[in-house]
């Protein structure tokens, strides 16, 4: 097992050449912000949050996939990072309905948290306003697509962990739709076990508990790294 | 079939040639004006003036003057009647026979639009007939394949590829040889050939052509591209869009295959090779090599984040080659004229020819193939002629991905490095001509609103960034921006461009940023007069 070393804002570290910078730097107690990225599931580099300068290198590169490199100079905050971070949180806000006085997750969201962490108290750009609907025909859980972020963790955690593969995406573009099954309402959807995984892996409020009211919603994520490091490992750690 | 057979098929078809040929273009522009009736009245006046025994005529592939069509050229005596009618036919025929001119307009094949041409790619495009495997072994066709497999060793192959200087045609200009050595040199049980057809670009027609037109030198390519690198299976990955491109590669494929030209033990060699067809479902990104290759494996096309490159690790995560159809249609004229030759065309950096889709306001709508490192005022205004009435205000290559050139810069060569330093780039090879009654700021919402439409959704920045744009410029032209909208749009595009996932957001601001930049009188115009302005490209 060969060790990189290399350093990350200035700081010098080691890492194991198969870590992502994203892992070398958590080790290291550097954060990155990350949202469509959970550990326990495969890395997909799709929200562009996890952006960071590589010395010597023109492009911004995803930390949740690019192998740290022996000598590395890599920079997570610059200012230009910053600002797209900030950007990019501020499009998430302005294309769906996020109304946080209103939602489960409110305190417990992490798109909430990275808008905390990035510094955005309102985004610069229109409201897109779309039409979305929300499918309660599930009896326990129920998804508002008015909160979705399209991280697709849902569908990873439930194609990876669980092994039913129900949730996929549907449309491109903006119309990019999280579906169950082939289309079908959540409740009609015959390969969905019912686990809950999804719940527990969405970042947002939009995959959620029935029954859950304004604020009172608290997922446990770990919950994910767990089994899977038990299938992997056979420890029983959190 | 070894050699002698190849040539043997070639003699005979030769031999059976009439001394009167009418070429017929049965490509898809003539075909959308009755070429196909054309094609039968004429057979059918040959017929009914009893000369079928010295005339035939020939259903062959695109000849490029499409604004012309239907087109039927005469050989030998080089004639080309443009526009033909299917009644104006017998009347063709009878001038064939002395009896007096035909009534048809004729046009000629020594205007500036032929003449400064230098076809490579398209050199048996508008000769051949693109339905039958001998008429493209009658002009030498599988002999480089011959050749590849049978004297040279694959590392020759690619060495070869490599001298040439060939860089991939599909708009990166990545160098082939270099791609094609990567791939030779990874280990591993099996390999994958893929030939990208899913040309998308507004405006852009070049494979297209190719493939309708010529499609056993596509397999040819690939094939040759196969022995090199060590694959056994291929893919075309063409866009349902393209029925007749598909049926003729069909239609090519089954003939190979019969002939013992792809399936197993070509030319008695142990090398094996087999060429699939893939339809696309009509999604501009899957021409994105990684979310191509998810779209074969039956996934949804999505992009994925590179490294691992697919020369590394593409379908089924095993090596895969994956070269643009104009690149595969340059290889068989490389092997067989040698890396000398092809290197000697173009410019110090960029080699060969490059196919151009000519459309937009100019006479001469088509295709045409030029040496890199041509003058774009030479393709548009000597071989396109110019707009016609008018002048030209600036040129847009690359599609969606590329970006707006003012007429101020026609006297740039064509090719990638000029190009990317005003702004654009070569892309696939769409090249949209505009005059002074076209509105920068209506073009740039155009591709924008074709890129909104065309994002598959998964990295943030081109989905929801694009939309924003996209909203952005259409307060410009509604006359309701202001400033401060500009350098939001300004900012947004450059964060577009730098965070995306894909080359489709990563380039998706380059309308914006060059109209930007090279008319951002026209954006103030829209604030401060308020006026609107439509796409017209």
């Amino acid at each position: 097992m060969a060790v990189k070393t290399l350093t990350i804002d200035g700081k010098a570290i080691s890492a194991r050449e198969e870590q992502t910078i994203l892992q070398a730097a958590r080790e290291n107690g550097i954060s990155i912000p990350t949202l469509c990225q959970l550990n326990g599931t495969s890395d997909i580099g799709a929200c562009r949050l996890c952006l960071v300068e590589v010395a010597g290198i023109p492009k911004l590169l995803p930390a949740c996939v690019t192998r740290v490199g022996e000598g590395m100079e890599v920079s997570t905050d610059s200012e230009r990072i910053r600002e797209y971070r900030k950007m990019i949180v501020e499009l998430l806000f302005a294309e769906r309905n996020h109304v946080c006085a209103a939602c489960v997750e409110n305190g417990h969201c992490e798109l909430q948290d990275l808008a905390i962490s990035v510094g955005m108290d309102h985004s610069r750009y229109d409201y897109m306003n779309p039409k979305c609907a929300v499918d309660i025909t599930h009896k326990r859980y129920g998804i508002d697509h008015n909160r979705c972020v399209l991280c697709g963790r849902c569908v990873r955690v439930c194609d990876e962990i669980e092994g039913a593969h129900t949730w996929d995406f549907q449309g491109r573009g903006a119309n990019t739709r999280t579906i169950s099954d082939m289309f079908v309402p959540w409740g009609q959807a015959a390969s969905c076990t019912s686990c809950g995984k999804c719940v527990q892996a969405c970042p947002t409020g939009a995959i959620f508990r029935r029954g859950s009211t304004v604020a009172e919603m608290q997922k446990d994520r770990t919950r994910l790294d767990f089994i899977v490091t038990a299938r992997e490992k056979k420890q029983w750690i959190a | 079939m070894d050699l002698n057979d190849l040539l043997e098929i070639a003699e005979k078809e030769n031999a059976s040639a009439k001394p009167i040929r009418l070429r017929c273009c049965t490509a898809a522009g003539c075909l959308s004006q009755q070429g196909d009736a054309v094609k039968n009245a004429l057979q059918q006046a040959v017929a009914d003036a009893d000369m079928s025994d010295r005339v035939e005529v020939i259903g062959v592939g695109c000849m490029g003057l499409c604004s012309a069509g239907p087109l039927v050229k005469v050989d030998p005596d080089g004639a080309l009647f443009e526009q033909v009618q299917p009644q104006q036919c017998a009347s063709i025929i009878a001038s064939l026979n002395g009896g007096g001119p035909a009534e048809a307009s004729v046009g000629s094949d020594t205007i500036p639009f032929f003449s400064k041409q230098h076809p490579i790619v398209l050199e048996n495009s508008g000769r051949i007939n693109p339905e039958r495997i001998e008429s493209y072994i009658a002009a030498g066709g599988y002999q480089a394949l011959y050749h590849s497999l049978r004297e040279m060793a694959p590392t020759d192959v690619v060495e070869e590829i490599s001298k040439s200087g060939l860089r991939g045609r599909g708009g990166a200009g990545f160098p082939t040889g270099l791609k094609w050595a990567t791939v030779a040199k990874m280990t591993a049980e099996r390999k994958y050939i893929v030939c990208n057809a899913d040309e998308g670009d507004p405006g852009a027609f070049m494979d297209r052509s190719v493939l309708e037109s010529d499609p056993h030198r596509v397999l040819e390519g690939m094939a040759i591209a196969a022995y090199a690198v060590g694959a056994t299976q291929g893919f075309v990955y063409v866009r349902g869009e393209y029925p007749l491109a598909i049926a003729r590669l069909k239609t090519a494929i089954q003939q190979a295959r019969r002939m013992g030209l792809l399936g197993t033990q070509i030319f008695e060699s142990p090398f094996d090779f087999r060429v699939d067809l893939r339809i696309g479902a009509g999604a501009f990104v899957c021409g994105e090599e990684t979310a191509l290759l998810r779209s074969i494996e039956g996934q949804r096309g999505t992009p994925r984040p590179r490294p691992p490159f697919p020369a590394q690790s593409g379908l089924w995560g095993y090596p895969t080659l994956i070269n643009n159809v104009e690149t595969f249609a340059n290889i068989a004229p490389i092997v067989t004229k040698g890396s000398e030759w092809f290197a000697g065309i173009g410019t110090e950096k960029s080699k060969g020819t490059k196919v151009f889709a000519l459309a937009g306001k100019i006479t001469n709508t088509g295709l045409i193939e030029v040496p890199m490192g041509t003058p774009l005022r030479t393709i548009v205004e000597e071989m396109g002629g110019g707009v016609p009435n008018g002048k030209v205000k600036a040129v847009q290559t690359g599609g969606p991905s590329g970006g707006c050139i003012p007429a101020a810069h026609l006297d740039t060569p064509v090719d990638y490095e000029s190009l990317a330093k005003l702004g654009s780039i070569m892309g696939s090879g769409g090249m949209i001509v505009m005059d002074q009654s076209d509105n920068m700021v209506g073009v740039a919402k155009f591709f924008m609103e074709f890129c909104m439409d065309e994002s598959c959704g998964k990295c943030v920045p081109c989905r929801a960034g694009t939309a924003q744009i996209h909203k952005i410029l259409t307060k410009v032209t509604d006359g309701l921006a202001t400033s401060a909208d500009l350098d939001t749009l300004r900012s947004l595009c450059e964060m577009v461009k730098s965070a995306s996932l894909c080359g489709l957001g990563q380039s998706a601001p380059n309308p914006v940023l060059s109209t930007l930049r090279y008319y951002p009188d026209e954006y103030q115009a829209c604030i401060d007069g308020g006026a609107t302005a439509e796409a017209s490209a």
